[in-house]
């Protein structure tokens, strides 16, 4: 126990760290995304096949692969960034895949009917996405974003691998000292759960409060 | 009936549609005329829902020409949403905006789209849920309504753009036989007020009360247009007489 006490500074600095690229890269993601699904369900047949490519590619690349490549081949290419956003970027530009995967699921929960009626009205395109289609799909997405925020705080513990030092990468070097694993490592899951815990809640509260009846 | 020399207020000449290799229109001509009331009838994909959509270019069409009040209906864009404004739609699921209420569903796009202010824009739809009797639900939402109750809250939303002409694609035909009838009522009183109509139906007892004319397709085709106490005389077409033998038989 006293591994932990002794050590409270720097696991907090880590844990700190891991919530400032979490809610950087989320605030990151949910924005691109956003975008990203917008290209992709757009009538231009350039933005559709761009957001469809660039979803496929960040699907179907490990994340750890993105990470060592910003962080190790990018400054050979001259382009040298702090870590910690270098980290945020690669996050982002990953999960912003999963958020728009997920915002478009939620698009397709919106019956055609709903664009047909708006489009009859005289809504533009714009008009039609943000009074109508956003807000439904909205609704049938709060639980499946909750779980792309989940997946992206785990993530987070992937930058320990290039060097930055989040709750994972410091509770590592504590225990490299204290070698008290079970406690130590202990700690820090169970840290990781309570998040998760937060946000899940989070997302449950939010799913009901704004539910509509159909 | 309305004067013959005026312009009409939809034309439709010459138009072709297809849907992969199913020809679903072919060389559509028709006028409706201001304040008139077409209804077309014909057997289930016939074209006539095809027919009515093209008029909003909700479905765009392959050759021919579409206008409305005498301009050509454009291609995809700001122009076409201005000309939808002034063309109300009524479809066979109603389709009200599930997460707004009926009074918000009304007053969305003239506030959005005509820039009407909010005040004007719920006292105006307030005047419209009275006329088509469902004022008391005007703080509900869709799903809280019966299928007779959308349908008429339908079309007050598409009332309340003050529209040039109404499009009505099957409205009735997703009801139970008594909500059928609140939604013909108002259908016919917003007739017998001079509205230019053009209405999709099985509803032959409609066709006959409120049309100036009856539009018969088959198979993509318009077969024949008659006034309604011509064309229910069966003095039209083997094809039309064979329609309605199957029709009115019941």
């Amino acid at each position: 126990m006293s591994a932990l006490v002794d050590n409270l500074p720097a696991l907090l600095a880590g844990l700190g760290t891991t919530l400032f690229v979490l809610v950087t890269s989320a605030v990151g993601a949910l924005v691109l995304g956003t975008l990203v699904v917008v290209a992709r369900v757009s009538p231009v047949p350039v933005l559709r096949a761009a957001a469809f490519g660039y979803v496929q590619v960040l699907v179907n690349v490990p994340l750890l692969a993105l990470l060592l490549l910003a962080v190790f081949a990018l400054p050979d290419a001259g382009l040298i960034a702090p870590l910690v956003t270098t980290a945020i970027v690669v996050l982002t530009v990953y999960e912003a895949a999963y958020v728009a995967e997920a915002l478009r699921s939620g698009i397709n929960t919106v019956p055609k009917g709903q664009v047909e009626a708006a489009r009859a009205l005289g809504f533009t395109l714009s008009q039609t996405l943000r009074m109508v289609v956003v807000p439904q799909a909205a609704r049938a997405v709060v639980q499946p974003l909750g779980n792309v925020l989940i997946a992206l705080l785990m993530n987070t513990a992937l930058t320990a691998t290039v060097g930055v030092v989040e709750l994972t990468s410091a509770t590592n070097k504590v225990n490299l000292v204290q070698a008290e694993p079970i406690t130590i490592f202990g700690a820090a899951g169970l840290v990781y759960m309570a998040l998760a815990l937060v946000i899940g809640l989070g997302a449950g509260r939010i799913e009901k409060k704004v539910a509509i009846r159909r | 009936m309305p004067a013959t020399d005026a312009p009409p207020m939809v034309r439709l000449r010459g138009v072709q549609k297809h849907f992969g290799a199913l020809h679903v229109l072919r060389d559509v001509d028709l006028d409706v005329a201001a304040g008139e009331v077409v209804v077309v009838v014909g057997p289930s994909g016939s074209g006539k829902s095809t027919l009515c959509r093209t008029i909003n270019r909700l479905e765009p069409v392959a050759s021919g020409e579409v206008l409305v009040d005498g301009v050509p209906v454009p291609a995809e864009g700001a122009a076409l949403a201005r000309l939808r404004a002034d063309v109300g739609m009524v479809f066979q699921s109603f389709d009200l905006f599930a997460h707004r209420t009926v009074l918000d569903n009304l007053c969305m796009a003239p506030v959005m789209v005509r820039g009407i202010p909010k005040a004007q824009a719920r006292t105006e739809a307030m005047a419209l849920l009275e006329r088509v009797g469902i004022a008391d639900k005007a703080g509900h939402f869709p799903a809280q309504l019966s299928g007779g109750q959308q349908q008429r809250a339908a079309i007050a939303r598409a009332l309340a753009m003050k529209p040039k002409v109404m499009l009505f694609d099957e409205p009735t035909s997703a009801l139970d036989p008594e909500m059928v009838a609140e939604v013909l009522a108002v259908m016919t009183s917003l007739a017998e007020d001079g509205m230019t109509m053009v209405v999709v139906t099985h509803e032959m007892g409609f066709a006959r009360r409120a049309a100036d004319r009856v539009v018969f397709m088959d198979a993509g085709a318009i077969v024949e247009v008659a006034p309604p106490e011509q064309f229910f005389a069966g003095g039209g077409s083997d094809r039309t007489r064979s329609f309605l033998s199957a029709v009115l038989q019941h």
